[in-house]
């Protein structure tokens, strides 16, 4: 920030730092749900608009002639100081829209790749997402009423989830649930880090 | 998709408020978290509709990006373009998301979250 900027505009003295953790999964399997649980407010919308053909560009005036769509991105805050403020995104449901899952993720701390049992298919294409990604993400297992029940390591070898990749059980509507999902998200993301640092692969964490 | 078109082109009402410009002055992140002083509010007066309202919210409570073009219902494009003009023209300061570099940074950053975490 420069100088000038800083002196007309700077109420706050203090830098504001601000983190994000991206909840990623399929449609309609409760990421919004998720974001909701926790958020101070209620999960905002934010639109981008883009080409129907799939740029990986927020940009579709240069090229008029195509058709535009609307990619809704929902997310949440928590303030957690007066110098600190963590945000929480979802990713658009449609698989098509995944450039803007990379605008998403850019800077994020880590991932939660929510999976709901009854479309266990959905989850393929997020999680080769994040295979193919260096960011830290944990897989956490919505529990609806009324769905099936598997054991998460049948899940773990139904989804082909690494082993270093942390895997939780989680109810979407509930607080501490979701508090507990972003806890493993940001421990699992130190670890990480802490691999790296010491060159070792990441370590089985949970 | 499947949406009635706009013969005008459903584009162009969007970035007229940023007279058609689509490249913001400087990338700024979806997370960052903007500010504005009385003062800022006051000089936004003069700025036009939009960057006013903005001005207004940052003002009330810091906001990011995201919050920013969501509670002005700009999309996040458009958004940007205003924000990166007011940041550059002195009417809101930019704070930094976290840290992408340094293993100390970082991990202070993530101690931090998981400490407010648990706090919830």
């Amino acid at each position: 920030m420069d100088f000038a900027s800083s002196e007309r505009a700077g109420a706050q003295p203090r830098e504001i730092t601000s983190a994000k953790i991206v909840i990623a999964g399929g449609f309609g399997v409760g990421k919004t749900t998720l974001v909701g649980s926790v958020s101070e407010i209620e999960p905002l919308t934010t639109e981008a608009l883009m080409t129907s053909a799939g740029q990986g560009v927020d940009d579709a005036s240069k090229v008029p002639g195509k058709e535009t769509t609307t990619v809704a991105m929902d997310f949440g805050r928590i303030t957690m100081a007066d110098d600190l403020i963590l945000y929480l995104f979802g990713t658009p449901g449609q698989t098509r829209f995944w450039f803007m899952w990379d605008e998403l993720i850019r800077g994020a701390v880590g991932a939660a790749v929510l999976v709901d049992t009854r479309r266990i298919a959905d989850a393929f294409a997020p999680l080769d997402y994040f295979e193919n990604r260096h960011l830290p993400y944990i897989v956490a297992l919505n529990c609806f009423d009324n769905a099936p029940r598997y054991e998460p390591d049948e899940v773990r070898e139904a989804l082909a989830i690494p082993p270093h990749v942390p895997l939780v059980l989680c109810d979407a509507r509930h607080r501490d649930s979701v508090k507990g999902v972003l806890v493993q998200v940001v421990e699992h993301a130190m670890a990480t880090l802490v691999a790296e640092q010491s060159g070792g692969y990441p370590a089985v964490v949970g | 998709m499947g949406q009635p078109q706009d013969p005008r082109g459903n584009l162009v009402r969007p970035y007229a408020v940023t007279r058609g410009r689509t490249e913001p002055r400087r990338d700024i992140p979806i997370e960052a978290v903007l500010v504005a002083s009385q003062a800022a509010v006051q000089e936004a007066r003069f700025a036009g509709h939009d960057k006013y309202r903005i001005a207004v919210l940052c003002e009330a409570k810091p906001q990011s990006l995201a919050e920013i073009a969501a509670l002005t219902r700009l999309p996040l494009g458009v958004g940007r373009v205003l924000v990166a003009d007011m940041v550059a023209d002195g009417l809101l300061s930019l704070h930094s998301a976290a840290p992408k570099k340094g293993f100390t940074e970082r991990m202070d950053l993530l101690e931090r979250v998981l400490s407010g975490l648990r706090k919830l």
